[in-house]
């Protein structure tokens, strides 16, 4: 129940395959990197399990996890997922029961389908009956409609600074959340501006090469697909802030399925959606909502669990589709 | 047969004379019908249809977003901005200046459209 079908394993694989990365290739890139969707690291070898089983405890008070959600869409109600609602709170059930309890939670972004207040009200209230009382946010374009991203801020960026970006420290590892989806350009893809990248650059400035880095924002940092607005304009200004540390993990959404791309020091992971699945990259006329039969919409949908644990050279990403 | 031939040019004028004072009157207009269809776009699959709509001075553009996911329509010059339009939901516009008028979708930037006033 579970495991991911073959079927979309050999689908990223795939996608890794643009890479110019083969099986094995992959494998040797996953037992470095430290990442994998039912490949994990146990003793710096990758094994593939039942994901119920994949992680054991923590052993160490330092290590720790948190789970990262995102795409919630609440408000939408199309045939590709008529029911968002029961969708994400079978996410927050599926946290609930992870074996490593999350310290927290990361929402990359749109939380709500139009930026309307019960939508955000709503997500508020299902995220609350999650074992993880602590839910960070970043928007995504759905959720800074109409505002100019005026209620995200009121709701989600008390500590945050221009358009929602933030950074805090958990158990020794820096997290930044960026905003990428304000004052989009015609034509363009993401942007993270010039106030927000000065920011970034004093905020790493002074920290230490061996300080774990976790950048999470909504539209990929990585070029994944521009035909599809699938990048942002400027992230590798954010990047090259970012080339002394020696692990860095960029977590997004936006586009619905999980991709990754290891590049030097630095994973990036994209997040299933907990709403609708969309197309792959150019199979299809347009990046919108993919319908499939409805006994398969859970295998697309889903939580990603990451785990750090100390003295490891990457934290461990591992994702769960919701059935 | 003259009396048949008589009637038929008498009717037929009867009927142009008719037809011309309809053209006339204030409920139809010659333009009206052209004109309804040449001034919507249609929104879907991601895209603005047609992507480039000419229409003259005074036009009132309507877009309808017939898809499955929200759209903007804004311009790039700050003539208009409309609310976001979710499945269905419609936006006009008044043209009241001739010139090129860029505009995209602000929440999908990669869709453009124009429309061109003459």
């Amino acid at each position: 129940m579970t495991d991911k079908k073959p079927g979309l394993i050999d689908q990223t694989l795939q996608d890794l395959n643009n890479d110019g990365i083969d099986r094995r290739g992959f494998l040797k890139c996953m037992a470095w990197a430290g990442t994998g969707l039912v490949w994990t690291l146990s003793g710096g070898i990758p094994v593939s399990r039942a994901f119920a089983k994949n992680i054991g405890k923590h052993s160490g008070k330092e290590d720790f996890s948190f789970v990262q959600i995102s795409d919630s869409h609440m408000g939408f109600n199309k045939p590709a997922n008529p029911d968002v609602v029961a969708t994400l709170q079978a996410a927050v059930n599926k946290i609930n029961a992870l074996p490593n309890q999350p310290d927290f939670l990361l929402h990359t972004g749109d939380i709500s389908h139009l930026s309307r207040p019960e939508q955000f009200d709503n997500v508020d209230q299902i995220l609350r009956s999650a074992g993880a009382k602590d839910v960070f946010f970043v928007p995504g374009e759905h959720d800074v409609l109409d505002d100019n991203g005026k209620q995200f801020l009121e709701r989600y960026g008390k500590n945050a600074q221009g358009a929602g970006w933030y950074s805090f420290d958990h158990k020794g590892v820096h997290f930044i959340g960026l905003v990428n989806v304000m004052n989009l350009k015609a034509g363009g893809l993401g942007s993270l501006g010039g106030e927000q990248l000065e920011w970034m650059e004093k905020d790493v400035k002074h920290l230490k090469h061996s300080t774990p880095i976790v950048v999470f924002a909504h539209i990929p940092l990585w070029s994944v697909y521009p035909e599809w607005g699938w990048g942002t304009d400027d992230s590798a200004q954010a990047l090259a802030y970012l080339k002394k540390f020696g692990s860095v993990t960029v977590l997004n959404g936006h586009i619905h399925q999980t991709m990754q791309k290891v590049e030097g020091r630095v994973t990036f992971h994209t997040a299933m959606s907990t709403a609708f699945p969309q197309p792959q990259p150019g199979k299809a006329d347009s990046p919108g909502p993919m319908k499939v039969p409805a006994e398969q919409l859970r295998s697309l949908l889903g939580i990603t669990d990451v785990n750090y644990v100390r003295g490891q050279h990457s934290l461990a990403v591992v994702d769960s589709s919701l059935g | 047969m003259k009396t048949n031939k008589v009637w038929l040019i008498r009717a037929a004028t009867s009927a142009m004379i008719a037809i011309l004072l309809l053209a006339g009157s204030p409920g139809v207009k010659a333009s009206d019908q052209p004109s309804a269809q040449a001034t919507a776009v249609k929104i879907d699959n991601f895209s603005f249809g047609p992507q480039t709509l000419t229409v003259p001075v005074g036009a009132t553009v309507t877009w309808t977003n017939r898809d499955d996911i929200p759209h903007t329509a804004v311009s790039t010059e700050g003539a208009f901005k409309s609310k976001v339009m979710d499945t269905d939901e419609k936006f006009s516009y008044t043209f009241t200046k001739a010139g090129t008028y860029p505009y995209y979708c602000t929440i999908h930037p990669k869709m453009t459209g124009q429309v061109v006033v003459q």
